[in-house]
């Protein structure tokens, strides 16, 4: 059984149809790269399975668990999965470790000190052990997203969303972010990551997705999807991505 | 919702600038700064000369009038001011009580109104209604129509139980008031959290009363801090319309003084006990708005 799994979500914004039945299984352990151009509606995609948009039509199954049935809990089933955006998103007016124990601590009622101690291993693992104090605004773009991740992390959750974790980084910061994502998914974690970064999704993702129009319109491991890529607008976007330096 | 960057990264800046301290300035620099002191040197000259005519020339103005010889008698009397002074601070002291007690007040009331206004759902529908006819009725209406209606028309009802001190009923009659302005300023402080904060907190799994009080009342808070003083500084003199009540506070009992001599010195005392109550909290209110501008204009820049 997949650990996600979107059937035929449909999305729109008024008469904007943004999302036209996408389908998507992800596996446990599994990362599936979520690429597309501007506007195609990954983010989109991203905030329908973490419930932070209502669908229009479909369903997201957590762990088999239909979550977009209005009876579940929303805030329940939030609680089992890891957001990171583009812009960090972290607390201005609080500091970086309690950033990273607010949930732990105040959904899932673990003790502060004990959330506090864990946070800590974290961000010491990160390399920000002496950073915990600080408020985000004095950190790095890079330092603050890899709070971020911590902080979605530390609710263990079942199913970490990444969406374009790097594209608002100056680039030489982007490394130490992939660094961290690379390792997050070499531990095992469930990944959907939309991103730009076509070299890290060929090197991580077992499956890279491609959006275009409202649909998945071709899906597959990351050799046949950037390599081989079957779809004339595969092959159109990959070219534009690649004249744009990235791959 | 595209998620947009809402500001570059800001630089680290704690690494010093190798090679330790600022190198010793050059020539042109110091020119600059000498040039830049004798001008500032000048306009302070230029200042001070002129608010030294301002003054010279009003003061003759007025006083050479051929009314002012009546006007510092029954206006400036040092002696009526004096006489005065006792019972209009006493009476200050019920200002000061209503102040204190009505402001704690409107900060509780104005921030569950606008908590109220941000419900969202039909469930909450009545309670968000009620909450917006509230807030514009009492936005529109002046503030000494409603100490009118509230203050004669409760006690006039004669119910058990309802309170006719004019002290209770001209704080409540404030407190109705100023929380509907105060509502307004909190909602648009909440409003002014970016909405991706909202975002992160509920991808937390927070509930949307979590989020609120965690994360978007703080950030609120702080954008709204130098609206409420202001609020507040407008609060301090309107604790004087009390008076219209009959409660004795600094107004009224300047009043009955005045009503005894036929001397207007006391509205004078009074009027300069509540500019003196106001001035420091209006300075406070601006160099919180200073700071606030500071930090907003540091986070764009960078
Ligand atoms: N909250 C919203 N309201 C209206 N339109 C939106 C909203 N969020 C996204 N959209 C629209 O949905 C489309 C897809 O956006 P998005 O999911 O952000 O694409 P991507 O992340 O692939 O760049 C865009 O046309 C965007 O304008
Ligand atoms: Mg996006």
């Amino acid at each position: 059984m997949s650990v996600l799994e979107l059937r035929g979500i449909v999305k729109a914004f008024g008469a904007n149809v943004v999302l036209r039945g996408v389908d998507l299984a992800v596996d446990e352990h599994r990362v599936v790269a979520l690429i597309g151009g501007s506007g195609s509606g990954k983010s989109t995609l991203l905030r329908c399975a973490s419930l932070l948009e209502t669908v229009d039509d479909g369903q997201v199954l957590l762990d088999g668990e239909d979550v977009t049935d209005p009876r579940a809990d929303a805030d329940r089933v939030r609680r089992r999965m890891g957001v990171v955006f583009q812009a960090y998103n972290l607390f201005p007016h609080l500091s970086v470790l309690d950033n990273v124990t607010l949930a732990p601590t105040v959904v899932h009622g673990r003790s502060r000190s004990e959330a506090a101690e864990e946070a800590r291993a974290l961000l010491d693992r990160i390399g920000l052990g002496d950073k915990a104090a600080e408020y985000p605004d004095r950190l790095s773009g890079g330092q603050q997203q890899r709070v971020a991740i911590v902080r979605a992390l530390a609710v263990r959750p079942r199913v970490l969303l990444l969406d374009e974790v790097t594209s608002a980084l100056d680039p030489e910061l982007v490394g130490e972010v992939l660094a961290l994502v690379r390792e997050v998914a070499a531990q095992g974690m469930t990944i959907v990551m939309a991103t730009h970064e076509m070299g890290f999704a060929r090197q991580v993702a077992d499956t890279v997705a491609f959006l275009d129009g409202g649909v998945l319109l071709e899906s597959g491991p990351p050799a046949q999807v950037l390599g081989e890529p079957q779809h004339p607008r595969t092959r159109q976007f990959l070219r534009r991505v690649i004249d744009a330096g990235r791959l | 919702m595209a998620l947009r960057r809402r500001r570059r990264p800001r630089p680290v800046l704690s690494a010093p600038v190798p090679g330790g301290g600022l190198p010793p300035p050059s020539e042109l620099e110091l020119g600059r700064r000498a040039w830049r002191r004798r001008r500032a040197r000048r306009s302070t000259l230029v200042a001070l000369a002129s608010t030294l005519v301002f003054a010279v020339v009003a003061y003759v103005a007025v006083t050479s009038s051929p009314g002012w010889p009546r006007v510092q008698a029954t206006f400036f009397s040092p002696s009526a001011a004096l006489e005065s002074l006792p019972d209009i601070a006493r009476g200050l002291v019920v200002n000061l009580q209503v102040l204190v007690v009505g402001g704690l007040l409107v900060l509780v009331a104005g921030l569950g109104t606008a908590a109220l206004r941000t419900l969202r759902g039909p469930a909450w529908a009545p309670l968000r209604i009620l909450a917006t006819v509230y807030v514009d009725l009492f936005r529109g209406v002046p503030l000494i129509i409603v100490l009118y209606l509230v203050g004669f028309g409760f006690p006039a009802l004669g119910l058990q139980g309802v309170p006719t001190s004019p002290f209770v009923l001209g704080t409540a009659a404030i407190v109705l008031v100023y929380s509907a302005y105060v509502a307004e300023v909190f909602r648009a402080g909440i409003e002014s959290v970016h909405p991706s904060q909202r975002a992160a907190a509920r991808s937390l799994g927070l509930t949307h009363r979590q989020t609120m009080r965690i994360v978007v009342l703080p950030q609120a808070l702080r954008t709204v801090t130098p609206a409420l003083l202001n609020d507040f500084v407008a609060l301090q003199k309107d604790v004087g319309l009390i008076s219209v009540l009959g409660a004795i506070d600094a107004v009224r009992s300047a009043q009955i003084q005045v009503g005894q001599t036929f001397n207007f010195t006391p509205y004078v005392v009074a009027g300069l006990l509540f500019v003196l109550l106001a001035v420091p909290s209006a300075r406070l209110a601006d160099a919180v708005t200073a700071r606030a501008r500071r930090r907003q204009q540091s986070g764009s820049l960078l």
